[in-house]
């Protein structure tokens, strides 16, 4: 085990000097999360929008649904996604399994209840007072949706922000599902954890400063784009 | 005597307005037929009964909390009522009818945009995408110099002007307009109170509620005075104005205002 000053100077010069392994890694970890996010905010958004504007029976009971999905334990979503798409599984023949998709796909599922539960809250406290001004102007729903998300977008984003965050951070789905495969599946996290068990702390201490960087960082962009939105009254 | 008759041509006048009311099948003729709104336990409109002719500005007038504002809900269909009915032109508003209204809330509700787009927006709602429009729109309630501007940093009044702005896009037939004044300076209010008469002349029925008497003398061709959630009068302005029917109108119009 290499003593911690060195491992913190390596790892240091392992990031100033764009490490190949290094870059492979955290782009694959951005390419991953980034796409969920995308995909989660796609079905997420219009459906938590819809959610907030109707009222239909067993609407609470559905509400309750969201909030408790937003606490899905990462490993269990990616046992569950495991299931589905091992070779016995019933999307077996797709052969996804221990790919970057499989991993898209579990986290997908892992922050799309984070970004419908946020985004119903977001967008329904928004149609309380739009909701005379669209009912008088006669707007189809759609109408009323697309309004509603594009007045949010300074929220919306920042609830996006959220479910990236909770993406790039997690290790157990990735690990299930993609099985953190050398130049194939291994992203920040589960290389941390890999490197970390076999001893080798320099990258796995580069990886945990480019992580922290680039959580911090979401960070900053989320209250730099509500300063923004409040400047402009539009949050 | 000079005064008797001048409130008998009024009266004749008025007859007139609610025999149009009646007999026509015209879209913009409001009538609400014991009308009540209750919310809970409490009732906030109490058998309204009350028929408007399709042309004319009618002003309606009354405490706070009289139930003004909620009035005009119900006739737009915002709010259904309790009991009793609301009827244009002798059918219930459905939603093509609704399109040919135009509302302009007490407070104004403003999307989280520019000041052009959101009169775009409206526009866009009706299919219509015309810049050179918008822009005369803008133009018209003093606003063109603000086009850009994020539409909520606008002052009070100036949201006021963007709200109407944004209901005479519509053209509408019927204009309900919700105390459109209540913040403006003077010389805005004779500017809007202008528009609202143009529109007027153009075909559109209006009914907008004020609390100033001087205005009401000023727009209206009859006056509605709502008085804890009931209808109390119902008559042309200048009569109302100078001799009200009712005490709570008379102290209503000399500032003692009874709730
Ligand atoms: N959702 C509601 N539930 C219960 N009461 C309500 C509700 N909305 C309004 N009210 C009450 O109904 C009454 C009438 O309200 P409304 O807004 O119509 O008054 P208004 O005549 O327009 O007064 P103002 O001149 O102050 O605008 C008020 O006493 C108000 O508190
Ligand atoms: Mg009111």
């Amino acid at each position: 085990m290499q003593d911690f000053g060195e491992a913190f100077g390596l790892a240091l010069s392992l990031v100033a000097s764009g490490d190949a392994d290094l870059v492979e890694i955290v782009a694959l970890s951005l390419r991953v999360s980034l796409s969920a996010t995308g995909l989660a905010c796609l079905i997420g958004l219009p459906v938590g929008a819809l959610v907030a504007i109707t009222r239909f029976p067993g609407r609470n009971a559905v509400l309750i649904l969201f909030n408790a999905l937003m606490g899905l334990p990462p490993v269990v979503v990616g046992l569950l996604v495991y299931l589905h798409l091992s070779r016995a599984g019933p999307l077996g023949f797709l052969g996804l399994l221990y790919t970057p998709t499989a991993m898209i796909i579990a986290q997908t599922i892992l922050i799309t209840p984070i970004v419908m539960a946020l985004s119903r809250q977001v967008i329904e406290d928004l149609h309380a007072e739009y909701a005379d001004q669209f009912r008088s102007l006669v707007l189809s729903r759609w109408q009323q949706v697309s309004a509603l998300i594009w007045d949010a977008r300074f929220s919306l984003l920042t609830v996006g922000l959220a479910g990236f965050g909770r993406a790039v951070a997690e290790v157990g789905a990735v690990m299930i599902v993609g099985g953190n495969i050398d130049h194939l599946t291994r992203v920040m996290t589960t290389a941390i954890a890999l490197e970390t068990s076999k001893g080798d702390l320099a990258l796995a201490l580069a990886l945990g400063l480019v992580l922290m960087v680039i959580a911090l960082g979401v960070n900053a962009l989320v209250q730099s784009l509500r300063m923004t939105a409040v400047r402009h009254a539009y949050a | 005597m000079p005064m008797r008759d001048a409130v008998t041509d009024n009266i004749v006048e008025f007859d007139n307005l609610r025999h149009n009311a009646s007999d026509s099948t015209d879209q913009r003729a409001l009538a609400l037929q014991d009308v009540s709104l209750t919310v809970g336990d409490t009732t906030l409109i109490e058998d309204a009964s009350l028929s408007l002719s399709g042309n004319g500005i009618t002003m309606i007038m009354g405490p706070n909390g009289a139930g003004k504002s909620m009035l005009l809900k119900l006739a737009h269909g915002l709010i259904a009522p309790t009991k009793g009915t609301v009827t244009w032109g002798g059918e219930p508003l459905n939603d093509a009818g609704r399109r040919t209204q135009a509302m302009v809330f007490q407070k104004p509700v403003l999307l989280r945009r520019s000041v052009v787009a959101n009169v775009d927006f409206v526009l866009k709602a009706r299919g219509i995408r015309d810049a050179a429009r918008r822009n005369d729109l803008l133009d018209h309630v003093g606003l063109l110099d603000h086009a850009r501007q994020p539409a909520r940093l606008l002052s009070g009044g100036e949201q006021q002007r963007l709200a109407l702005a944004r209901a005479l896009a519509l053209k509408p037939k019927v204009m309900l307009l919700d105390e459109p004044t209540a913040s403006l300076d003077p010389a805005s209010v004779l500017k809007i109170e202008s528009i609202v008469q143009e529109a007027h002349t153009a075909g559109t029925k209006i009914i907008f509620i004020t609390h100033d008497p001087g205005q009401a003398g000023r727009l209206a061709d009859d006056i509605v005075f709502v008085h804890r959630g009931r209808v109390h009068e119902h008559g042309p302005a200048d009569l109302f104005l100078s001799r009200p029917d009712t005490q709570e109108a008379r102290d209503f119009l000399q500032g003692r205002i009874v709730v």
